[in-house]
């Protein structure tokens, strides 16, 4: 009877997708629950934990902003993120331009040199960068951050930036300095207002870098009140030994959710910036 | 006498007229992103390797270079042969594991069924969430006491509470803990690699396979595997490079522990030269990556020049 062989495979294909499922959003929906649970309810091992045996609360996230640095966190991530993006359109836009238009073969080496430096890994720089960052007074502060951060965002996002560029015509920009304009201007005043949803998609991911990165941040602050979130929530809300399970996770949803977001939107342009544009 | 009339010269800086020139305009236009990365990454990495070769310490920050003592010291210690090992069934583990469930998980992804873009939402969640935070939250899934795993392991009555597995406690299980959450960590990338390769395959170059009497092994081994093989390296390239340097897992987790089971170059590193401050150690350590770094950064040459689809 095919229509029975038939529907089992159907079976086993939907469960196989299921255990993904599972396997990948577990500890996502464990963040949940565990953020709105009570303590005694959290604490309790006769309890089933899969689910709320007591009603659900918000204590855990009301202590976290009135009773930590939480809201603080929140706020240095997002002036480190608002500086590392501003500090990498500046210089990614131009020379993602300037890599895209050259036409010799020095061009493509030169893409290839920018991006080869987002592989030469934090755990290889921190010691030497701790050093430097020592030197100009600027320890133990967020603004270390804000300095060291382009240094990964830079590489990914002219590498991300030429790829769009060079799919944008030359002739637009030679009909603009037919009409006068300068080489310059028809950058500025062409090829920058054409590529929008490119330089949005390397705004979006510059933040949501910064916001993942955590060696850096680990090894240049330790004063609590200049951590960006993902530190703070990950090594602050640890009195000695006692881990508080219900405020760590309440935190971890909070910061975790807007980049979860922002990255399954902008997922495609990011996998066809590192595959170098090979995919179309 | 006649006059000769001046030439109406435009009041063009000689600074305008170097812009106008399409080559000096690229350079300037280039150049800000290249000094920050030079100064930043380039510098850094030489005074690495500068440190390695000196007695630099932070309580005694000299510049007395001692030649290779920093590695011949470094290599007599046997928990750092450990640490080396670690590194490569680390990596190694967590990718294999990790490709094969990208593998398997891109192949059910292919097919159209509803909701599949919901799923891949979900699917995509682990690769997409700071690896700190997920670290946090796999660690308390992991807890000695409360282990979401073990009570559902005691419900299904596979173990007793008495002798339930204490996963960040033992060595060999704390390993296997390290490699799971990187491993979890990466296959959403996988996937996604493998499904940008394949719909990137042309569907004529399959159909002619299909016509010819391929079949559905020799078209996936011989036809598109081949075909996608670039940008899977590519992909994993990354995911090395990634996994070989981490130290954010193993330093939410485990702290290197239990005695030293799950200590990776990255850690090591971190605990050397900023934990106890002895700079030339510390960097010295880190250096050992740079050969693999190396090797994968000539392997990601040839693969970027070779790519087509």
């Amino acid at each position: 009877m095919p229509s029975v062989s038939r529907s089992f495979r159907e079976a086993g294909f939907f469960a196989a997708v299921a255990f993904f499922v599972i396997v990948a959003a577990f500890p996502f929906y464990w963040m949940v629950i565990t953020a709105f649970k009570t303590n005694s309810d959290l604490y309790n091992l006769t309890n089933n934990p899969f689910w709320f045996n007591e009603p659900p609360t918000l204590d855990h996230v009301i202590y976290l902003f009135k009773e930590t640095l939480f809201a603080r966190w929140l706020l240095n991530s997002l002036v480190i993120g608002v500086c590392v993006v501003i500090i990498t359109l500046v210089t990614a836009v131009p020379a993602g331009y300037a890599l895209a238009r050259m036409t010799s073969r020095k061009g493509e080496a030169l893409g290839i040199a920018i991006f080869l430096t987002y592989l030469v890994p934090p755990t290889l720089l921190f010691l030497p960068l701790s050093r430097i960052i020592a030197e100009l007074g600027l320890q133990n502060s967020m603004w270390s951050l804000v300095l060291v951060y382009p240094t990964f965002t830079i590489p990914f996002c002219s590498w991300l930036l030429m790829g769009f560029f060079k799919a944008l015509p030359v002739e637009i920009e030679e009909a603009a300095i037919v009409d006068g304009c300068s080489l310059f201007g028809a950058f500025i005043k062409m090829a920058v207002p054409l590529s929008v949803p490119a330089i949005l998609t390397v705004v979006i991911f510059t933040f949501t870098l910064t916001l993942q990165e955590f060696v850096y941040a680990l090894t240049f602050v330790s004063s609590s009140d200049q951590k960006p979130i993902t530190l703070g929530v990950s090594t602050d809300l640890i009195r000695g030994d006692v881990f508080f399970w219900g405020e760590i996770m309440a935190g971890a949803l909070i910061a975790a959710v807007p980049v979860a977001i922002a990255y399954n939107l902008f997922l495609d342009r990011f996998i066809s910036g590192i595959t170098g544009g090979a995919v179309k | 006498m006649a006059v000769i009339a001046e030439p109406i010269t435009k009041p063009v800086s000689r600074f305008h007229f170097l812009l106008d020139r399409r080559d000096v305009l690229e350079m300037v236009l280039v150049a800000p992103a290249i000094l920050y990365v030079l100064l930043l990454v380039g510098l850094p990495l030489l005074l690495s390797i500068y440190y390695s070769v000196s007695a630099y310490t932070i309580y005694n920050p000299t510049w007395r270079f001692v030649g290779l003592a920093n590695f011949e010291q470094i290599l007599q210690n046997p928990t750092f042969i450990q640490t080396l090992v670690n590194t490569f069934i680390f990596t190694f583990g967590s990718q294999l594991l990790g490709l094969v469930l990208g593998k398997f998980g891109a192949f059910l992804l292919l097919r159209p069924f509803p909701g599949r873009k919901f799923v891949r939402a979900l699917i995509i969640l682990p690769f997409a969430v700071p690896v700190a935070l997920a670290t946090i939250a796999w660690r308390w899934m992991f807890d000695s006491l409360y282990s979401v795993i073990t009570w559902t392991l005691i419900a299904m009555g596979i173990v007793e509470r008495a002798d339930a597995p204490n996963w960040l406690g033992d060595p060999h299980l704390a390993m296997l803990c390290v490699i799971i959450i990187n491993a979890w960590r990466f296959f959403p990338f996988a996937i996604v690699i493998f499904l940008a390769g394949i719909t990137a395959v042309p569907q004529d170059v399959i159909d002619a396979a299909t016509i010819d009497g391929a079949g559905f092994w020799r078209r996936n081994y011989q036809i598109i595997l081949p075909m996608i093989l670039p940008i899977v390296v590519i992909g994993l390239i990354f995911g090395i490079v990634f996994t070989f340097t981490d130290l954010s897992i193993v330093f939410l987790l485990t702290q290197g522990g239990p005695v030293g089971s799950t200590s990776v170059l990255g850690f090591e590193g971190f605990q050397t030269g900023i934990v106890s401050g002895d700079v030339s150690h510390g960097a010295a350590i880190s250096l050992f990556m740079l050969p693999v770094l190396l090797v994968v950064v000539v392997l990601m040459l040839r693969f970027i020049r070779r790519r087509e689809i």
